[in-house]
């Protein structure tokens, strides 16, 4: 019975998502305040029937319902709860309603708190929202039923893979799902605003919040994604410029560009016809992301030939959303006056420097991830892997850099270049101090670059709280300083990590020592260890650094259902780098394969990830609280 | 300047951007467009020396041999067409095994065998490189095998 009551709740989802287009249109077309009213109400129900949807699909992965198709395929019933629980999103429909769930939670917020848009505009967006919805809708009901039957019921399941089985993975896509979703609604406000023709400061405000979810738990999930992958892959690598992660990357890329070029809209009023077409991108890419990893083209080439009918759906969507968009912005981009002029030398000129680095980045990677895919439908085989990204995109990321270390430091409209001079010498100098200490311990040219310019951005992104009262700076300036600084402290530990790491593979018996970096590692024994649904094998080591000595305890893990094995890395963490260790195999007359790498200061890349996703919480913080103080002395006015 | 001039301005950096964008990616994929090799693609194109390349095919049934000293490993892939030996120093992931897909990173020697850095593992719940699917043989060894 849950099954078939979750299908309902989806199907009158949508019906309430057409419901709501519909009543959009007619309040907007034919002036209709009283259905416009309406609008609201239906918005939220919507999100609240695709969450009641959503919330049955995890009760059945809670209960093992063998006789659900979607759960058999993708769960076991001996699995740990937590990885029933997420497992209802391991799965691509599972992970489609996520998607619309969050997509209809996110409209419904907007139903509830957005006040100072103009009700014309609000309606428009939310009918935007409406018609997002409605092709996901559509795509689960026609083609992804996530709660078909399985006539008979099985037995039990065929189990989730192991890699999966992290509790930090079991939260990963709802994170990135957010941010997805929080671009979406971005361009609902875009597509709301070209409607109703209202293009301007009033609009970015409300639209900038948004923006800022949809960055910082895009930042939060790539951050995750990258230490899943770091710890859980075994190959001391934190990035490997693979699709699925580019995936996430290029939202992102396009989402801190927006996120700036929203910035001057609402505080200039420039920049407007940008910021528009940035927000289609934004969401164009959030697509192409869900397209490239739910469509199972890059499972494999032939995944067209497979299951051509889901490729074929969200591609269709993705034309049809972002022709719609670009076809709204041809016609009334004429009619958006345009904004405040300024001088190239300001801060509007900064984040324009920025913005089109950042599409140039943005640019790279997207031409990098989509090449061998086209190729791929030639009959071409090819794969373009970290040097080409590295060579193209490395250089103007570190470009990118310089300018932000710049930019903060810059007036609004036009600004002395004198000045300027004057203001950016302290970071030009930490930078020259940084590469010329750099030249003792030659770590290589991008390495060099890298931590010179990390040094001279930390510098320059503490330098705005320079001779101000701190405690009456607002919270946004605070959140722009430690995002900036966070950027700085993870390149430092991107270009440290490439430049220092050390490693060692050895094969040892019980009692003998290895040695990677400043650690003497001695393998203690060999022991079996059972879990919840996995046995191990554990090796116990001892890792001694002068007269400081740690256990470590890397496993090999072997998995019933699907019978798999996987290597659990064991990580050292200590003040100046991790220590990772990973046991490998038995070579049958008792030597155990053991890789360890040394790695300097590797996780100021993930402690970089989460000072810029604060950064941006402290930014979205101050904003509300703003525009609640502003919204309260409208009110008693 | 007036504003119009000014969105004018701001289009074209724009379009330049785009345009700078596409041919940094061309000129650096020029480099990398033969970035994958099958065993046969050397015996046509020739061994590209010198820089890192993936090659990728099935590990032949019977070809994997361990050395005396623990961690390196030899084996062979074939594409059907033709055969390259493969040496890697490592420990191999859970997916490594003989008569399914594998993709190895590395270099490639003058005597046209090769050396691998990193042998390919899965990313995501269905997902591995295309390549690892090779031409000739569906990879079917990372669905769990329901006969087993």
């Amino acid at each position: 019975m849950i099954a078939e009551a979750g299908l309902a709740a989806l199907w009158f989802a949508g019906a309430l998502a057409a419901l709501q287009l519909v009543m959009a249109a007619i309040g907007i077309a034919r002036g209709r305040d009283d259905v416009a009213a309406a609008v609201r109400p239906v918005a939220i129900v919507q999100g609240l029937l695709a969450l009641l949807a959503m919330a049955l699909l995890i009760e059945l992965f809670l209960d093992s319902d063998m006789s659900v198709k979607l759960v058999v395929e993708n769960s076991h019933s001996a699995k740990p709860w937590l990885y029933k629980f997420a497992g209802a999103w391991g799965n691509h429909e599972g992970s489609m309603l996520l998607w619309v769930t969050i997509l209809g939670l996110a409209g419904g917020a907007v139903a509830i708190f957005e006040r100072s848009l103009p009700e014309r505009t609000l309606t428009a967006t939310l009918g935007a929202q409406a018609t997002i919805a409605l092709g996901f809708y559509a795509f689960l009901l026609f083609s992804s039923n996530p709660f078909a039957r399985l006539n008979p019921a099985a037995p039990d399941g065929l189990g989730l893979n192991p890699l999966l089985q992290d509790p930090g993975l079991a939260f990963h896509p709802p994170t990135l799902y957010t941010g997805y979703v929080g671009l979406s609604v971005a361009f609902s406000f875009a597509v709301g605003a070209l409607v109703t023709r209202d293009v301007g400061p009033a609009f970015a405000k409300a639209m900038r919040p948004w923006v800022l979810i949809a960055w910082i738990f895009l930042t939060l999930g790539i951050t995750a994604g990258s230490y899943w992958a770091y710890y859980e892959l075994g190959w001391g690598g934190w990035w490997f410029w693979d699709p699925v992660e580019n995936a996430s990357l290029m939202p992102w890329l396009a989402a801190t560009a927006l996120l700036h070029s929203v910035t001057v809209l609402a505080t200039r009023d420039g920049l407007r016809a940008w910021t528009i077409m940035l927000a289609v991108v934004a969401f164009s890419m959030s697509m192409i992301g869900t397209f490239l990893v739910r469509s199972g083209i890059l499972t494999s080439v032939h995944a067209f030939a497979v299951d051509p009918e889901r490729g074929a759906f969200i591609l269709a969507l993705l034309a049809i959303y972002i022709g719609g968009a670009l076809a709204l912005f041809a016609a009334r981009i004429g009619t958006v006056r345009a904004g405040t002029t300024f001088d190239p030398v300001s801060r509007e000129g900064g984040l324009v420097a920025n913005n089109l680095l950042l599409s140039v980045i943005l640019g790279i990677v997207l031409i990098g991830t989509l090449y061998p895919i086209v190729a791929a439908s030639f009959g071409v085989q090819l794969s373009v892997g970290p040097p080409f990204f590295n060579k193209a995109a490395g250089p103007i990321a570190l470009l990118l850099v310089a300018v932000m270390a710049v930019g903060p430091l810059l007036r609004w409209r036009r600004d002395d270049a004198k000045a300027v001079l004057g203001r950016v010498m302290l970071p030009i100098g930490a930078t020259v101090v940084a590469a010329i200490a750099l030249l003792f311990v030659w770590p290589g040219v991008l390495p060099w670059a890298g931590l010179s310019l990390a040094a001279g951005l930390a510098v320059a992104s503490v330098a705005p709280l320079w001779k101000r009262n701190l405690r009456r700076t607002p919270l946004f300036t605070y959140g722009m300083v430690i995002a900036h600084l966070g950027i700085a402290v993870s390149l430092a530990g991107m270009a440290s990590d490439s430049a220092f790491t050390k490693e060692t593979l050895v094969a040892v018996r019980a009692g003998e020592p290895a040695r990677v970096g400043p650690y003497t590692v001695t393998l203690d024994g060999i022991s079996p260890v059972i879990g919840e649904n996995w046995s191990a094998l554990e090796a116990r080591l001892t890792a001694t650094r002068g007269s400081s000595a740690s256990i470590l305890r890397p496993q090999l893990r072997f998995f019933a259902n699907p019978p798999t094995s996987t290597n659990e890395s064991a990580i050292l963490t200590v003040l100046d780098g991790q220590l990772y260790t990973v046991l490998g195999q038995p070579d049958g007359q008792g030597r155990w394969q053991l890789r360890l790498w040394w790695k300097p200061f590797v996780t100021l890349i993930w402690f970089g990830g989460v000072l810029i996703a604060l950064g941006g919480a402290l930014s979205l913080l101050g904003r509300v609280r703003r525009e609640r103080r502003t919204a309260m002395r409208t009110h008693w006015a | 300047m007036k504003a119009k001039h000014q969105r004018l301005t701001l289009a074209l950096l724009a379009l330049g951007a785009v345009v700078v964008a596409g041919l940094l990616a061309l000129s650096a994929l020029k480099d990398q467009a033969a970035f994958f090799y099958a065993p046969s693609d050397v015996r046509r194109d020739g061994l590209p020396l010198g820089r890192a390349v993936r090659l990728g095919g099935m590990v032949e049934g019977g070809s994997v041999q361990r050395a005396t000293d623990g961690i390196t490993v030899h084996f062979v892939v074939t594409d059907g067409q033709a055969t390259t030996p493969v040496v890697f120093a490592g420990i191999v992931p859970d997916l490594f095994r003989e008569k399914s897909g594998v993709v190895a990173e590395g270099q490639f020697r003058p005597n046209g065998s090769f050396v691998a850095s990193n042998l390919l593992a899965k990313h995501d719940e269905k997902y591995m490189p295309p390549e690892m699917a090779g031409k000739m043989h569906e990879t079917k060894s990372l669905e769990p095998d329901a006969k087993q």
